[in-house]
């Protein structure tokens, strides 16, 4: 046995863990991250996305826009921000008509949509979690989210959670 | 035991991986899976991971072009 070899037994190996911030709401970084979810949950690694302020859009029961959230401004803001299909790209967006050019050009070139890629992070069990923080000043409640999302979280459950892993912002 | 087959030679990433992933989870142990897939990511990373996950990889044979197949036990 070598030195490498031996050294590999010895030292402990950096836990398999993804833990994503997902504090924007913009279709193409959705994208991203649920690219990184599932690919890192189907090669091993336990993933966990926390969704906070715009990111809680991709999470919401109603896809589209409707007027979810307490209070007269959270269902304004609720409309205006909408859910998962009202998703704006961050660039180039067109007052809208890009993401449905995009849906078409991922469909066409069989690469998963948005759509595809949350319900395969559903199916490999990635972890959700919605900021508690930011639910309070949209109004939101966790009835409010798709069933999958685990639980309502804090910052310091959130570290707690993803120490020993990495941790991306997107 | 059975082989269950699963064709991800037209699939992207993360989509090849995912695929693989969720065909293996509905196998029982002792059940294996036979997956082709092309050249680059796919090949260097779904037998790779496979093995990391715990599943025994049986074989790895080019079939035509860019096209391998790979068998892989749960």
């Amino acid at each position: 046995m070598d030195t490498t070899e031996l050294s590999a037994l010895i030292e402990p190996k950096e836990p398999k863990k993804l833990s994503i911030i997902s504090f924007s709401g913009d279709f193409d970084k959705l994208v991203a991250t649920f690219t990184l979810a599932t690919g890192a949950a189907a090669t091993g690694y336990e993933v966990n996305i926390f969704f906070t302020f715009w990111g809680l859009d991709a999470i919401k029961e109603k896809k589209g826009r409707a007027f979810v959230g307490k209070g007269f401004l959270g269902k304004i803001f609720g409309f205006l921000m909408g859910g998962l299909h009202s998703a704006p790209v961050s660039r180039l967006n067109f007052c809208g008509i890009s993401p449905g050019i995009f849906r078409y050009l991922m469909r066409k070139k069989n690469v998963a949509t948005l759509e595809e890629l949350v319900e395969a992070a559903k199916a490999l069990e990635v972890n959700m979690y919605a900021c508690e923080m930011a639910m309070h000043i949209l109004g939101l409640q966790k009835s409010d989210f798709i069933h999958e999302v685990k639980d309502v979280l804090g910052v310091a459950t959130f570290l707690d959670i993803s120490e020993g892993g990495r941790t991306l912002f997107i | 035991m059975s082989t269950v087959k699963l064709d991800i030679t037209k699939e992207h990433c993360p989509m090849t991986f995912v695929k693989t992933k969720i065909a293996l989870s509905k196998l029982q142990s002792g059940d294996i899976l036979e997956v082709l897939l092309v050249e680059g990511e796919p090949l260097q990373n779904v037998p790779k991971s496979s093995r990391e996950q715990g599943y025994k990889v049986l074989e790895v044979s080019h079939v035509e072009g860019l096209v391998h197949k790979v068998l892989i036990e749960k």
